[in-house]
């Protein structure tokens, strides 16, 4: 079992009754809600967060690509991914990933992977989605009836640039370029790993299953929910003769630890309450674009994670429901440590994504969840499935090989990050007022 | 009314309806959400014309969408469709988005419409006047952007959701499928540069607008009569965007002039 330390980087601060008062927090969401100078503080906790997860032992570091969105705020995962690639030394960097389609031309993503994969040594998993409707239609403007066939074109380019030996032409249908040749190459061969992080879309598991790219459900249903999704894409593994290699599958699920079940529900219940009632206010509108799901996946049924109809089954969910319904797997080591393995053996899941900061989860809970879970669980569910060889993690420098950043010298200069505020004192003050 | 399936070019098959065995030939290029089965004004145009109302690709049964990606192609396309109907040219009407496409078609081709009617038409962008999103819109705010009177018969009739859920998946289907096909021309702003080309058409042109549309607002009747040379402009009262279902009576006779004329 590997463990990926996955971050959204919410803003911690919106209003009491911001599901009130707005529509979304996505696409149109007031500019003046986002404070800059909140901003400055929570990224850097949360760089401190994900160095730390590096430091406990977590597999890998993940972040992802969100756009318009007070709950993502990582327009440019890459940012986030070169700031850790010098600042960690253990840790794979996820970054799940760059919605290829969005990049003119899309060898961006192609070079800066490369750069990320030669910075870190071949620490780099590339994820490639599709995006949501709302980051890639509502937001970038890209035509919903188009973007699949664009986005594979992109996936095709990417691969080739990343493995021909010569300067090839490319004449696709949205790209033209007389000269591809890319500089720097990427460290892992033939290409660092691709996961095809999805939503739910029918064709993503053909796609994933065609190419032997890992799969990972981003999903915030938790893995009751998730199973039907996990289903399909196994049906079509299994229907392809593929091996059913649980390390083929990644899987977000929030996951909560505390030093008993009913201190997880104290400490934490509020801040789920901010992630499903607050974060993922998102209004109908923006939810799906006409032919950004397919007439399959619509027929399929599968229901997406925001919008109107998701956010009225939420809507009086209590911690006990979040729990229940496995939303959250939470509780004492011992209650996570059940849970977890059930929960991925059910959808015999190899990869699992935890989101550890959640909503409006302030520093301090931040490092007890991920220390519980490193310490106390981590090390029980670390033995599933070690009878299948895990394909699609990196394959890096040997550590004798890889360069470590020289001592910088500010340490001294400046107050440790530890006895400066965090951000919730200052900003929750700045609310107060 | 006849429905009539028509293969062009082993590329498309166009389900298309037509109306009138009499007088000179009128193309009808309907709006983003297609044909209704409820288009009494076609009908009653067939008394003096020959009316063809294709359904564009994508649209009811007609196939070969994936051969249409913007205006260009779909202009090109009508122009192969005429071809094929033996109308080289034709009185051309077109309603929003298939007013955006008629003026395309004319402009590429000036030969190509005899005389050119764009009633509430898509086409052009000003920032002033920001043209509501509609594929953002919830279905409950459709009806009051398309509608002068939401109350009205016609407005109840073409705004109506199904309620049985098999008949509401279909329903959801088709409308998905013709908004993807509209994206490729509307999305996210509905200007792919006819302001670029409109000098070109010649026709004389007949502009028609509903006087509260508040999807494609009067104002933008304007923009059009600024870049068509030979231009008239009918407003409708007591119309919205759907100015031909809500007032089909005013609309007929404005049209029936302009062509008769």
């Amino acid at each position: 079992m590997k463990f990926t330390w996955f971050h959204l980087m919410p803003y911690r601060f919106l209003p009491e009754d911001f599901k009130d008062k707005y529509r979304s927090v996505w696409v149109d969401i007031p500019r003046d809600l986002y404070d800059p100078k909140i901003g400055h503080q929570l990224y850097n906790d949360y760089l401190d967060q994900l160095e730390f997860a590096d430091q406990m032992g977590f597999d890998g570091l993940g972040v992802n690509e969100h756009h318009q969105n007070a709950y993502g705020l990582m327009p440019s995962p890459n940012i986030m991914a070169a700031s850790l690639a010098r600042r960690t030394r253990n840790a794979n960097l996820v970054v799940l990933g760059n919605s290829i389609a969005l990049y003119n031309p899309p060898i961006r993503v192609a070079e800066e992977f490369a750069m990320l994969d030669v910075i870190s040594g071949g620490r780099l998993v590339a994820g490639f989605p599709v995006g949501t409707s709302m980051d890639t239609n509502f937001c970038y403007g890209e035509i919903p009836a188009t973007i699949r066939e664009k986005y594979y074109e992109a996936h095709d380019l990417i691969i080739k640039a990343w493995t021909e030996d010569k300067p090839f032409a490319w004449n696709g249908k949205y790209t033209k370029l007389r000269y591809v040749n890319l500089w720097p190459r990427p460290i892992q061969k033939p290409h660092p790993p691709i996961w095809i992080p999805g939503g739910g879309s029918v064709e993503t598991w053909d796609f994933c299953a065609d190419h032997a790219h890992q799969y990972s459900f981003l999903s915030y249903f938790g893995y009751l929910q998730g199973k039907k999704v996990a289903d399909g894409y196994w049906d079509v593994m299994s229907k392809k003769g593929k091996e059913l290699n649980p390390y083929s599958m990644g899987f977000a699920q929030v996951v909560a630890v505390a030093e008993t079940d009913q201190q997880a529900e104290k400490d934490y219940a509020p801040h789920m309450d901010y992630f499903y009632n607050r974060c993922l206010h998102v209004y109908q509108g923006f939810a799906d674009a006409p032919g950004y799901r397919t007439v399959k996946t619509i027929q399929a049924g599968i229901l997406g994670q925001v919008g109107e109809r998701a956010s009225r089954i939420r809507q009086n969910l209590n911690w006990g429901d979040f729990v229940e319904q496995g939303y959250v797997i939470a509780g004492s080591p011992k209650t996570v440590r059940e849970r977890l393995s059930e929960a991925m053996k059910h959808l015999h899941c190899g990869h699992l994504m935890l989101l550890m900061q959640i909503g409006s989860m302030p520093p301090e809970l931040v490092r007890k969840n991920t220390q519980l879970f490193a310490t106390e669980v981590m090390p029980h569910v670390r033995g599933l499935w070690s009878e299948y060889e895990d394909k699609w993690s990196p394959k890096r420098l040997p550590q004798a090989e890889i360069q470590m950043p020289a001592r910088v010298h500010f340490e001294t200069a400046e107050p440790s990050r530890a006895s400066r505020p965090a951000a919730g004192i200052t900003a929750e003050a700045r609310n107060a007022k | 009314m006849n429905t009539t399936q028509k293969i062009l070019g082993g590329k498309f098959s166009i389900e298309m309806q037509t109306f009138g065995s009499r007088g000179e030939p009128l193309l009808f290029l309907h709006g983003a959400g297609g044909l209704t089965g409820m288009d009494g004004f076609l009908e009653e145009l067939g008394a003096d014309f020959r009316v063809y109302a294709p359904h564009l690709p994508g649209y009811g049964e007609s196939t070969g969408n994936e051969h249409i990606d913007d205006v260009i192609d779909a202009a090109l396309f009508y122009h192969q469709l005429m071809d094929e109907l033996g109308i080289p040219s034709a009185h051309v009407v077109g309603h929003s988005m298939g007013g955006m496409l008629a003026a395309e078609l004319a402009a590429l081709d000036v030969h190509r419409a005899k005389k050119l009617v764009l009633v509430s038409s898509a086409g052009f962008w000003l920032d002033a006047h920001p043209i509501p999103d509609l594929f953002a819109a919830q279905l409950n705010e459709i009806a009051g952007l398309l509608f002068h009177d939401t109350k009205s018969a016609a407005a109840q009739m073409l705004a109506a959701i199904p309620q049985d859920m098999k008949a509401l998946e279909v329903w959801y289907v088709e409308r998905v499928k013709r908004f993807a096909m509209a994206s490729k021309f509307l999305w996210p702003i509905p200007d792919r540069g006819l302001k670029k080309r409109a000098y070109r058409i010649s026709s004389p042109t007949l502009l028609v607008w509903g006087e509260s549309d508040k999807l494609v607002p009067p104002i933008y009747a304007k923009e059009f009569s600024s870049r068509i040379r030979n231009c008239k402009l009918e407003i409708i009262k007591q119309a919205g965007h759907m100015v031909m279902y809500e007032q089909p009576a005013a609309f007929c006779k404005v049209v029936r002039d302009f062509l008769n004329g």
